[in-house]
């Protein structure tokens, strides 16, 4: 089962402003293995080629932390929670 | 609002939820904000739920607590690639009567809510969608939150962190230790819908009880870590859990190796046919005794998944400690108050009734587990590849004489062990998991 059709299962109530943010972009050009693409059960970070980026899809988050963990060695991921309510709600959990 | 309440809980999971109702029947006043739509919203697990400090808060809670299946069955398997060992053991004095062997299947979106409302029908006041994102302090001691809401400034003479594995409130009054990929795992899991009597034909239960399955080596590609199935009443929960680092040296996601997981021979004729319901996903604190951090300070404690309290070793047991730690934390809350002594030396009896159950015993005893894990990959990978290989030799029927498939055999195990080395671990791995 392909990741987008297991999030399409969850319940989200999106938040206007990002709740994750990359603190500063060229900090990832240094980084050598993207730790913050592997860890994520929700698929949120990707790097982009062209932009040179990590785009953050922050509106699939479920808000467990561990992208902040992987990317301990440059602390450049900046989490807080969502407004209250908002975010992912599980219904079984 | 008023001004004051005698504590302030962050978090409505079962610690929180434990602490606030023991406190609310005692009279207290006490706020709970839980930052969810509703009490277990954000919250997962694998999922067998303890249940003996459940008993002591809720009495017979059985008989109306939102649980699934009274486990009666664990299952351990060894998985190759195509091939699977497996260990299980069934107890029938577990089948009996309530409440079995205090372990059940449960999922926490429907738990939660319902051990927070027996908290509010205590007294307690529970405040949902509303996160916390600071302390108070005065005069160097912990005296209310910030909350992110209108007039969100709360005082109380203790706070309670049960704010979960990331608690941010530990790590903002600086008692959180430092986190590294090895002790902390990335569970993801899917909750698979199947009908009833298919669940207890396929598994082999009777009524409402179930199964606990658990599998290594190549169920999760070798890497250090665990998959799992555990029959609720109509769905299955089906997921992987690994250690950080894991993911990050294998390269592979954790939806990925989910896939990979419910692909395999063993586990796909399990699950087939099943409809997934929802997907989810969450970090366990694994890393042991070592990991748990200082759980008290002036006016704030450390309770559940924020203390670190888990047990990672063949139990899985984080929700049971989680609720004893709210239970011992309230208690000594009231102790405290009776004395109106909120100080770090004034709520130092949390920190000794954990060390005298079974929390701290259990934590203590398995503290070697998180470094025997991550110094030993060999028992994830490449020895059950080796007992699959050599079990799938000793079952291969051929016209070939017995006594050369045994020469064989006994030739592949010496080429692929070395004697001595092999010993000196398996001797660890006793003392990791079962000395005294």
């Amino acid at each position: 089962m392909k990741l987008e059709d297991k999030l399409f299962l969850d319940q989200y109530k999106v938040d206007s402003e990002p709740h994750l943010k990359i603190k500063i972009p060229d900090v990832c050009l240094e980084c050598e293995h993207k730790q913050c693409t592997w860890v994520c059960p929700a698929g949120v970070y990707k790097w982009d080629e062209d932009s040179k980026k990590i785009i953050v899809g922050w509106e699939n988050c479920m808000e467990m932390g561990a992208c902040v963990v992987a990317c301990n060695e440059y602390d450049n991921i900046e989490m807080h929670y969502p407004k209250g309510g908002y975010g992912i709600s599980y219904k079984f959990g | 609002m008023s001004d004051k309440f005698d504590v302030i809980i962050v978090g409505a999971g079962p610690s929180g939820s434990a602490a606030a109702l023991t406190l609310a029947k005692a009279g207290l006043s006490v706020v709970v904000f839980e930052r969810g739509e509703y009490p277990g919203a954000k919250n997962m697990f694998g999922g067998v739920l303890y249940t003996p400090i459940l008993n002591r808060l809720v009495p017979n809670f059985w008989e109306e607590a939102p649980i699934e299946r009274h486990i009666t069955k664990r299952r351990f398997g060894l998985l190759s690639e195509g091939s699977e060992a497996a260990f299980e053991y069934r107890c029938e004095d577990f089948n009996t009567s309530p409440p079995y062997n205090q372990s059940f299947s449960a999922l926490r979106a429907q738990f939660d809510p319902w051990l927070a409302k027996k908290a509010e029908e205590a007294g307690a006041m529970i405040i949902p969608e509303t996160v916390v994102d600071d302390l108070i302090w005065k005069d160097g001691k912990v005296c209310g939150v910030k909350a992110r809401r209108e007039g969100g400034e709360v005082e109380a003479d203790v706070v309670i962190a049960a704010d979960g594995v990331n608690s941010f409130l530990a790590k903002k009054s600086g008692l959180r230790k430092a986190f590294t990929w090895n002790v902390l795992a990335v569970a993801a899991k899917e909750v698979i819908a199947l009908p009833r009597e298919t669940i207890e034909d396929r598994f082999s239960l009777e009524g409402d009880e179930g199964v606990a399955m658990e599998f290594f080596g190549d169920a999760v590609a070798g890497m250090v870590g665990a998959g799992f199935i555990y029959t609720n009443k109509e769905t299955l929960s089906v997921g992987v859990a690994c250690t950080i680092n894991a993911f990050i040296d294998k390269k592979i996601v954790p939806n990925d190796l989910l896939e990979r997981f419910k692909a395999h021979p063993s586990i796909r004729r399990l699950i087939r046919k099943g409809e997934t319901l929802e997907y989810s996903g969450h970090m366990i604190p694994e890393g042991g005794y070592n990991q748990v951090p200082e759980i008290i300070t002036d006016g704030l404690v450390l309770v559940g998944d924020a203390a670190h309290l888990v047990n990672a070793s063949f139990y899985h047991e984080g929700t049971n400690l989680a609720m004893a730690s709210g239970l011992y934390a309230a208690e000594t809350i009231i102790e405290a108050k009776e004395k109106g002594d909120f100080s770090q030396k004034g709520l130092q009896g949390y920190r000794t009734k954990l060390e005298e159950s079974f929390v701290l015993k259990d934590i203590k005893k398995y503290r070697l587990v998180e470094s025997w894990a991550n110094k030993n990959p060999k028992f994830f990978k490449e020895y059950p590849d080796l007992a699959l290989d050599l079990l799938k030799d000793y079952f291969t029927i051929s016209e070939k004489p017995k006594e050369t498939i045994q020469k064989e055999l006994t030739k592949k195990f010496r080429s692929k062990i070395k004697l001595l080395r092999t010993m000196v671990e398996l001797n660890q791995f006793r003392k990791t998991f079962f000395s005294s």
